[in-house]
């Protein structure tokens, strides 16, 4: 049961050949008896699972339907859920229980979908290797001693080892690519503004985006379907029609334009990934379309750029975490600084009190223009270099990872080595733009991801292009052994 | 030395907005602690902003008013320190780009001369919660029902140069907010709340002095004191050899002293930077038109045109005009007596002094405006005199019905039947038969000063009903005749 996709479930609920409950009950054993291996949950909450699966059954015997009726899935613990704890896997936050629903959470429960718990990331999404959280670092299915990737290493590693059909995630430099292209899977990260972020817990406002993880990128689109759309409670979200998106998936391959820039595929990058992406582009090659070498000349800067305006906004984000309303508070303070300082000392971690330092700095009276505003003005720059390729290409497409999966524990002693893995991934972050990471191989039995990137809106077309390239190759069947 | 002072003046409003300026919560002041905070007055992890499009209309019909230029392109920063009253650890305010840019606003100082005061800017941000001290055994409570509630700051020009002006400046924006219906003004409750920036300079000198800072002022006595202690304490510092350190002060009114807050030096670093929660507003021509549909007429039209059309003097028309409330009483007054004089006399007067000794505003004044204005009808047609008609005023105001039940009720028509005067005026002359001698062998000026006497009788034994024109030309002939 296990093995099927979310596309299988859909059908095999449709057809009544299982209920959501029997197989949110055999997903939940599953979960209880491999989950231990690979830390990929923080909460599991079976009693609301069978709950919301014995209503999904309900709704499909008074006659309702729907691809996400009853499908099981998880959100990574940085959506608020409704009387579930929601950690962002911080000890600030390891008391507190959510007084409401993200609206990715409340949308997705409203179509039917089945939660069965929180899954595990970097502490408040900051990492690229799911060891920061305060439950302890996740493993890969792929090999129990490297790292999912992160910060949504918990969904990658949940969807990966066949615990969930899919899981939501969110992307702030790459959170969702990097770990999905770490564990063989389809991670989709939609435009900035289509998917609402209320409810999810703010690491960098600016840059923050919900999205999928799935085998394929059907499951991606059937996904995304239940999250997209405009949201009056936020601000930054778009009110912009959302297509049918399992509709984009079967359009032909024939003229598209595919652009490679040349900076993707210089020094640091593992030349055996670099032989994986050459073939994924053969194989998209054969599908009818023409590749095309492009430029994104600013790109150089944009680790620099995000490692200045990430901090910023997050150590602002972060300052509603003080001891006073919710989360942790330390012990005895004798005064309201003390209270401060040690519930934020003791409540957050090392990486997240390291990035409120550096935003902190780069925000201060005198520094300000020299970081944050220079900054600003690289990721115009970035915005710039992508909307001029795009009038010669209809996708980017590159590595979505300069090396495979590290050892957990590798790249601790040096966070800027770890900061240097999301070199591909962040530009779509500073630009907005949709971005996909799909299954293309394995170097020394790790998956390799393929990044795809589209103008804004155009979830279609990476799920279009990413679905016919699955119809053609088997790396997103793979399974690891053992699970 | 010769010294002159000059003051700059931030004033907050709180907008009289029916929800918050980034939440849907209701704004209603005195509510039972945190009964008016929703998650995002609460700063709960995930919230998010939404701007409330009334807090905009209100911020540009205000910039509209001062004559100020619109800001197109309007960004929300964040203003980042921690407190346990702001729930998020930032407030949301604008810095680079504020809604209202340079205004200005006419002040009449008190030599009648017209003054005019630069406003910098004005912008939009959120109030903060409001930490409570007492009633919880040495720890604070925090209350966050006015978190979120909508603030336009305003910031003048350091124009002024006395304490006096400072207040005057004070009050004509004050009307003007109430007079655009955007705050209530309430500055007990802390609708409108002013921070004062003092300096002093030698006479002559161009550069400013050093400035400091009189946070929280709440009333325009405590305004004016403050502004006038700081002033003393700059000067006495100064002229004994000191300096003016810039320093964030607080005004105690039971001492009538400032005392120092906190230095420059220990002031925040608030790392402004743009929200990106929340897009830039930009505000469209088309937008301003709506809003200037919706400007009143404002106090200085209105003076003038109290003058020009009712032709009263430019003092009453001041006080008059001086608020929206009192302008739009005395104008339906005036529509019902049909008497423009009266009607500002009246309202200047006899209601000013009630209100006064009653100690409330005019929108809660005990006599209406349609009662008042039935009152000088009354007046006009001769059924009662002035000095009746004030005993009519007074009982209206506790509360005994309109002029002419009171009239009827009481029995205080005028007596115009001349038998009837003739009549009362018989029987006083009988009565003071002595007086009416001494009268006719008197000369013209010692006549002018009896005949007061036998007036004062015939009101009198007429219970004040006869009307006083009869009275002097009969009382005239029967004298003399």
């Amino acid at each position: 049961m296990h093995q099927m996709t979310l596309a299988e479930i859909a059908r095999g609920l449709a057809d009544k050949k299982f209920s959501s409950e029997e197989l949110t009950r055999s997903l939940l054993a599953r979960i209880a008896q491999l989950d231990p291996q690979l830390n990929s949950f923080i909460t599991v909450t079976p009693e609301l699972a069978i709950a919301q699966a014995q209503a999904a059954d309900a709704r499909r015997a008074a006659g309702e339907t729907g691809a996400l009726l009853g499908a099981p899935l998880a959100h990574k613990d940085l959506f608020c859920t409704q009387g579930v704890r929601t950690s962002c896997a911080s000890r600030m936050l390891d008391n507190f229980t959510a007084p409401y629903d993200a609206t990715v959470v409340s949308r997705l429960a409203q179509a039917g979908a089945v939660s069965l718990g929180k899954t595990n990331m970097d502490e408040f999404a900051m990492g690229s290797g799911n060891e920061s959280s305060f439950y302890g670092a996740v493993k890969n299915p792929w090999n129990l001693d490297h790292v999912p990737g992160g910060s949504s290493g918990g969904s990658a590693a949940a969807v990966a080892a066949r615990l969930l059909p899919v899981a939501t995630g969110t992307d702030t430099g790459g959170s969702i690519r990097q770990p999905a292209a770490f564990t063989n899977l389809t991670g989709l990260k939609p435009t900035y503004g289509r998917v609402s972020r209320w409810g999810m817990i703010a690491y960098a406002s600016s840059l923050d985006q919900a999205g999928t993880f799935a085998r394929t990128a059907e499951d991606c689109a059937l996904l995304l379907q239940g999250m997209a759309g405009f949201d009056p409670q936020d601000s930054t979200s778009i009110d912009e029609p959302v297509p049918d998106y399992s509709a984009s998936l079967n359009g032909s391959l024939q003229g598209l334009r595919i652009g490679l820039p040349k900076e993707y595929f210089g020094a640091g990058l593992d030349p055996r990934i670099g032989d994986l992406i050459q073939q994924a582009v053969k194989e998209l090659e054969k599908l009818g379309a023409t590749v095309k070498e492009i430029s994104l000349p600013n790109m150089q800067h944009a680790i620099p750029a995000y490692y200045v305006i990430a901090p910023a906004e997050a150590s602002s984000n972060l300052s509603r975490f003080d001891g006073v309303r919710f989360g942790y508070r330390c012990e005895n303070p004798h005064d309201l600084t003390d209270l401060y300082k040690r519930s934020r000392g003791e409540g957050f971690g090392i990486e997240v009190q390291r990035r409120i330092m550096v935003g902190a700095y780069a925000l201060s009276a005198g520094y300000y223009d020299a970081y944050y505003l220079q900054a600003q003005k690289i990721r115009r720059l970035i915005k710039n270099d992508f909307m001029a390729a795009f009038h010669d290409v209809d996708v980017i497409l590159g590595p979505t990872t300069p090396n495979p999966a590290w050892k957990i524990g590798a790249k601790n002693a040096d966070p800027v080595a770890e900061y240097l893995e999301d070199v591909y991934t962040i530009t779509a972050n500073l630009a907005g733009l949709p971005g996909l990471s799909m299954p293309a191989g394995f170097v020394d039995g790790l998956p390799v991801g393929v990044q795809l990137l589209a103008p804004y809106f155009q979830e279609g077309r990476l799920l279009n292009v990413a679905h016919q390239y699955q119809q053609a190759t088997d790396w997103h069947t793979r399974s690891p052994e053992g699970f | 030395m010769q010294w002159e002072v000059v003051i700059g003046l931030e004033i907050h409003t709180q907008l009289t907005t029916q929800s918050k300026i980034f939440s849907g919560s209701s704004t209603t002041f005195g509510s039972e602690p945190n009964t008016q905070a929703s998650l995002v007055d609460l700063g709960m992890p995930g919230v998010l902003p939404v701007l409330n499009q009334e807090a905009v209309h209100m911020a540009v019909k205000f910039g509209l008013a001062i004559d100020a230029e619109i800001g197109q392109h309007n960004v929300f920063a964040r203003k980042n320190y921690f407190y346990p009253d702001l729930p998020k650890g930032y407030q949301i305010s604008q810095m680079e780009l504020p809604i209202v840019g340079k205004g200005h606003l006419d002040i009449t100082l008190e030599d009648g001369t017209v003054k005019r005061i630069g406003v910098t800017r004005a912008h939009l941000e959120e109030d903060a919660g409001k930490s409570l001290h007492e009633d919880f055994n040495g720890l604070t409570g925090v209350d966050l029902n006015r978190a979120g509630t909508p603030l336009l700051e305003i910031v003048s020009e350091p124009d002024m140069r006395s304490a006096k002006e400072a207040v005057a400046y004070v009050k004509a924006m004050h009307a003007l907010v109430r007079y655009l219906g955007i705050c209530d003004g309430n500055m007990a409750e802390g609708s409108l709340r002013c921070d004062c920036n003092v300096s002093i300079r030698p006479k002559g000198q161009v550069e400013f002095g050093t400035r400091c800072e009189i946070k929280n002022v709440n009333s325009f006595r405590f305004i004016e004191k403050a502004i006038n202690s700081e002033v003393a304490r700059q000067i006495e510092l100064i002229e004994d050899g000191g300096k003016v350190i810039q320093q964030t002060r607080l005004y105690d009114p039971n001492t009538n002293e400032t005392r120092a807050m906190r230095s420059k030096e220990e002031a925040n670093d608030y790392r402004y930077f743009p929200d990106p929660d929340l897009l830039p507003v930009v505000i469209e021509d088309a937008f301003l038109d709506t809003v200037r549909a919706t400007l009143p007429e404002l106090p200085p039209a209105k003076r003038e045109r109290f003058q020009s059309q009712f032709g009263l003097s430019a003092y009453d028309a001041s006080v008059l005009a001086s608020s929206r409330e009192q302008a739009d009483y005395f104008e339906k007054v005036v529509g019902i007596s049909g008497d423009a004089k009266l009607a500002a006399n009246w309202t200047m007067v006899e209601l000013g002094s009630l209100l006064n000794k009653l100690g409330v505003e005019i929108e809660q004044s005990p006599v209406s405006a349609e009662q008042l204005g039935g009152m000088l009808l009354r007046i006009k047609d001769n059924t009662i005199s002035g000095k009746i008609a004030k005993m009519v005023f007074e009982a209206m105001a506790n509360g005994e019905g309109n002029a002419d039940e009171i009239i009827e009720a009481r029995g205080l028509k005028q007596v115009t039947d001349s038998g009837a005067i003739e009549k009362v005026l018989d029987e006083v002359l009988a009565a003071n038969a002595e007086q009416v001698e001494q009268y006719r062998a008197a000369d013209e000026a010692k006549r002018g000063k009896m005949f007061g006497f036998f007036v004062g009788q015939a009101m009198k034994a007429s219970r004040g009903k006869a009307n006083p024109q009869q009275v002097n030309e009969l009382l005239k002939s029967k004298l003399e005749g």
